[in-house]
């Protein structure tokens, strides 16, 4: 065996390498020098942001097991960002009295996530991306129920790792009838032996069923309110964004690698499947009176858009959607900042309600607030437009008219309840708003950044245009 | 730079200024000298336009440029203006710039009114310069976005509802308009968005003409105000500020006659011939209804608003009739009616922030009381009713003229059924001058308002100069669009 290989994978090799450190540094310091934990964590995934951000070409490695292709690769650092991101507005929860001793266990968990996903992402073999996946389930479970004395965090972990497990079942047991009717678990291999058979279908339905868990698709979306109203905002916040992200980037890669040839079996499930995420997302989200819940509902319907791009099929859809999935961190990211910064400095107002006169004394989150809603919105100049934009262009050249009817019919309802929010903060008359709030400098860089991408991702073509010639080049 | 450019520039620089602007003093200069700049610089440009095309050229546009944007879609912002698009910059710059004096004192939260007030017009003026498809289709939205808090935050009576009602019926409208420009670019072969090459290539097949041409007429019908879908624009309309009714009205809904014109006729000529007729029943009743609804208000933004519905509606009106003069006279009614119903505007805001009512019944005798406004509002209404000599009668005559050549039996009768609203027109601006501004005093407390301040007399004088000059003088500005439309009447 070959030891250089492992140099090959730079990404997860360095995530593995900054987990190791952040432990080490986790066992053997106490009391006042742990005061940079949090300043090192967020350098160190900095460092391995920049390091990683120069995609390399294709590998193979382990006989297939492990391969990683240029967009791939862009992938992960888009995750990775939103991982810095998350990391950095974790700052004031983690500095709390309840949670300060358990900053390296959620370290731990949140990174192991994270490489778990790298692993899905790179998988050539089911049983590779099967382990990647459960890497990225189990601690989750765990950040989900991190607020262990709150009884809404247990349950809510309670309720994801449950479903997380069940889907998982499903999952594992689609993978198995493809062994049987192929006798291979390699990507590169199954293509030759898909025949369209039964099983097959089965097989099929059972693994999108279980991605579908991930991305929360309808009708697998049951524990999505819950689990994030429940979970730390931190979480949450990473829950609606990079898990989801991840999880779709490989539905794509393996509908369209693996399973392209049954292309004809897919399509009609997916066309009904994104119909009903996007309305029955946007229609849930309409009532809700929790943000947290809200931005749930908002996240399903969200997630059945930048499925949309797995229609195209194509290079144009590959590149839409790990776009979207970029602008979706920046916009969501925004919004859950500074929801988690009202939350955490206002002994945790998170209901609309609360929000009324938010204008009169915090204009700048506000102003945040308001651009981020926008961009998910879909609304130009910000980038929220060119992403939504890009996946119509690539599910209408699939020919799928009817569906970016209805999804573009969507955006106006979504519309009206981003503005709900917006609506609330500017419009609406309260007595006792909010107090004015400081926020840490942490949470501002975070804020600065997401502001940034929001502002900049789609007037400035280049971004998408490299990660078109990635998805050329992998495709 | 092309100057072009400065169109959007400008705006983009205005905005920046404001954020770093610190008091109200600061504020105006940046409003002022950025609105004035515009102002001079849609001068020039008509100026400069006339000029080149006197020394010989024949280009359909002038000042084209293009940069690649997103080179995998063919997207690029590539710009031009021909001389509808001039027309329809010298309008946009004349009702920001006296937009600008119209909100002079206007609270709370001045800063933020004029940012999203700049930004409204940044996508005004991006729209019009722009010709290929996603760029204006972004400006178009970025347009209508700040109506929401423009209304929400600033307007007065139902203001939440009116704001909601808007923005969800127009976001509604640019779904259909997205998806038509989606056939429009699919159905060109996916080569380009640019809207002249695609006029050229002409080769959108015929079914998908069937399909997309009504759906792109129907998006930008919706914000040009096509019966059944104008019901946002009365309640818009009545609870907006004045500068945004005026910005709104006089050159927001032109936006949606424009991209009629310049994009779901020019580009799908086929389907404009064959399905014309169905959009020109809804024009009619437009027309029609319009007028008999504004007589039938008693609020005064609500009788400008149904007026405006009814105006809006003739340049659909005039454009779907297909004929040379017809077309001109469309884009001359936009000029009009942008005019003088911004002025309206300015007037009912100023003369609503003495008397604090807009109903007709509750006022009366004002002409004694602010002659300045009063006249204004006299020559307004004369506009709007055709009067020789203002900006109204040029643009109805040449409607009407051109639409009754079009010798075909059912257009005929849709002129004839649209040339009614002209007397209509006449009964509800009549019944409102008689009433408010002659006759007695109703309420004692009126008797001590005040006329017009500095920044109000010039806002209302600038507008009237352009209403008259529009009128006395048509000449010049209805050649440089009579040669335009040709154009795109060619493709028909």
């Amino acid at each position: 065996m070959n030891y250089f290989q492992f140099l090959d994978m730079i990404p997860e090799v360095s995530l593995i390498a900054i987990i190791m450190v952040l432990f080490l540094y986790d066992l053997f310091t106490e009391g006042k020098s742990r005061r940079y934990f949090q300043l090192t964590a967020c350098i160190l995934l900095g460092i391995h942001l920049i390091v990683n951000i120069q995609p390399d070409g294709y590998t193979q490695l382990f006989g297939g097991m492990y391969q990683s292709s240029p967009i791939a690769h862009a992938m992960k650092s888009i995750l990775t960002l939103g991982t810095l991101i998350v990391v950095l507005q974790a700052n004031n929860w983690l500095r709390r009295g309840d949670t300060r001793h358990k900053q390296g266990e959620f370290y731990m968990l949140l990174l192991s996530t994270l490489l778990g996903m790298f692993f899905m992402i790179s998988a050539g073999h089911f049983l590779m991306f099967f382990i990647g996946l459960e890497l990225a389930s189990v601690p989750m479970a765990c950040l989900v129920a991190f607020d262990k004395y709150k009884q809404h965090s247990a349950e809510a972990g309670a309720k994801y790792i449950l479903s997380a497990l069940f889907s998982s079942g499903l999952m594992l047991y689609g993978i198995s009838f493809i062994y049987g009717t192929i006798g291979t678990l390699y990507f590169r291999d199954i293509p030759a032996g898909l025949t369209g058979s039964p099983l097959q279908i089965m097989s099929l339905v059972f693994f999108f069923a279980g991605l579908g868990f991930k991305i929360s698709l309808v009708p697998f979306h049951l524990w999505t309110a819950d689990a994030y109203q429940g979970a730390p905002t931190t979480v949450t916040s990473y829950l609606s964004v990079i898990s989801k992200g991840s999880a779709v980037f490989v539905l794509m890669m393996v509908l369209v690698k693996v399973f392209g040839a049954m292309m004809e079996q897919w399509h009609p499930m997916l066309y009904i499947v994104i119909i009903a995420t996007i309305t029955i997302g946007n229609l849930f989200a309409i009532r809700q009176q929790n943000l947290k819940r809200f931005m749930a509902f908002s996240s399903i319907s969200q997630a059945g858009y930048i499925v949309l791009a797995v229609m195209g099929g194509n290079a144009i859809g590959m590149t839409s959607l790990a776009f979207y999935v970029l602008v979706y961190i920046a916009a969501n990211l925004a919004a859950f900042g500074v929801i988690n910064i009202i939350e955490q400095k206002s002994r945790g107002k998170v209901d609309i309600e609360d929000y009324n006169g938010l204008y009169q004394t915090n204009p700048k989150l506000c102003f945040i607030m308001t651009l981020a809603l926008f961009s998910l919105a879909g609304i130009p100049p910000f980038a929220g437009f060119f992403s939504k934009f890009f996946v119509f262009v690539s599910a209408f050249n699939g020919g799928n008219f009817w569906l970016v009817f209805i999804a573009l019919l969507n955006t106006v309802i979504s519309l009206f309840y981003y503005l709900k929010i917006v609506k609330a903060m500017y419009i609406l008359p309260n007595d006792a708003p909010i107090a004015t709030i400081k926020s840490d400098s942490y949470t501002r860089l975070s804020l600065v950044i997401c502001t940034a991408g929001i502002l900049g991702f789609g007037i400035f073509s280049a971004i998408y245009e490299s990660l078109y010639y990635f998805s050329i080049v992998s495709l | 730079m092309n100057i072009l450019s400065l169109f959007v520039v400008i705006p983009l620089v205005m905005l920046l200024a404001l954020w770093l602007s610190r008091n109200i003093r600061q504020i105006r200069g940046v409003m002022v000298t950025g609105s004035s700049m515009i102002l001079a610089l849609a001068i020039y440009l008509t100026i400069d336009f006339i000029a080149l095309r006197q020394a010989g050229a024949t280009a359909e546009m002038l000042y084209t440029d293009s940069y690649t944007w997103y080179a995998p879609l063919h997207i690029a912002y590539s710009i031009g203006v021909d001389g509808i698009s001039v027309a329809m910059l010298l309008l946009s710059s004349i009702i920001v710039f006296t937009g600008t004096f119209a909100s002079w004192k206007l609270k709370p939260l001045t800063k933020e009114y004029f940012l999203w007030f700049t930004l409204l017009s940044l996508g005004v003026f991006g729209f019009f310069i722009c010709v290929d498809l996603f760029t204006m289709f972004m400006f178009y939205e970025i347009a209508l976005i700040p109506m929401y808090l423009l209304i929400g935050v600033w307007g007065s009576g139902r203001k939440e509802y009116a704001a909601m009602k808007l923005t969800l019926m127009l976001m509604g409208g640019s779904a259909f308009l997205l998806m038509g420009i989606l056939g429009i670019y699919f159905g060109n072969g996916a080569t380009t968005m640019n809207v002249l090459e695609i006029a050229a290539n002409n080769h959108i097949p015929h079914n998908w003409q069937m399909v997309f041409f009504p759906l792109t007429f129907l998006g930008f019908g919706v914000l040009g105000a096509l019966f059944p879908f104008h019901t946002w624009s009365p309640d818009g309309h009545a609870s907006a500020p004045t500068a945004v009714s005026m910005l709104h009205a006089g050159v927001l809904m032109k936006l949606g006659g424009y991209g009629c014109f310049r994009i779901a006729m020019y580009l799908m000529p086929e389907a404009a011939r064959e399905l014309g007729w169905i959009f020109l029943i809804l024009t009619t009743i437009s027309v029609v209804y319009g007028a008999f609804s504004a007589v039938v208000q008693t609020d005064l933004k609500y009788i400008n608003a149904y007026s405006s519905v009814s105006h809006c509606g003739l340049v659909l009106f005039a454009l779907l009739m297909m004929t040379q003069t017809s077309c001109t006279g469309a884009v001359l009614q936009m000029l009009s009616h942008g005019l003088m119903t911004a002025l309206f505007f300015a007037l009912i805001g100023m003369i609503y922030g003495r008397t604090h009512t807009r109903d007709v019944r509750q006022m009366g005798g004002l002409m004694k009381i602010m002659p300045f406004l009063s006249v204004g509002y006299v020559i307004a209404g004369l506009a709007n009713l055709g009067l020789p000599g203002l900006s109204g009668f040029v643009a109805e005559m040449t409607v009407f003229v051109g639409s009754f050549q079009n010798n075909d039996p059912f257009h005929r009768i849709c002129t004839i059924i649209a040339c009614t609203s002209i007397v209509i027109t006449a009964v509800y601006i009549l019944r409102v001058v008689g009433k408010i501004l002659y006759g007695k005093v109703q309420n004692p407390e009126h008797l001590k308002l005040t006329d017009a301040t500095w920044d109000e007399r010039f806002a209302v004088i600038c507008l009237i100069v352009a209403v008259a000059g529009l009128g006395l003088a048509p000449f010049w500005i209805s050649n440089l669009i009579h040669e335009s439309v040709a154009p795109i009447l060619g493709n028909l």
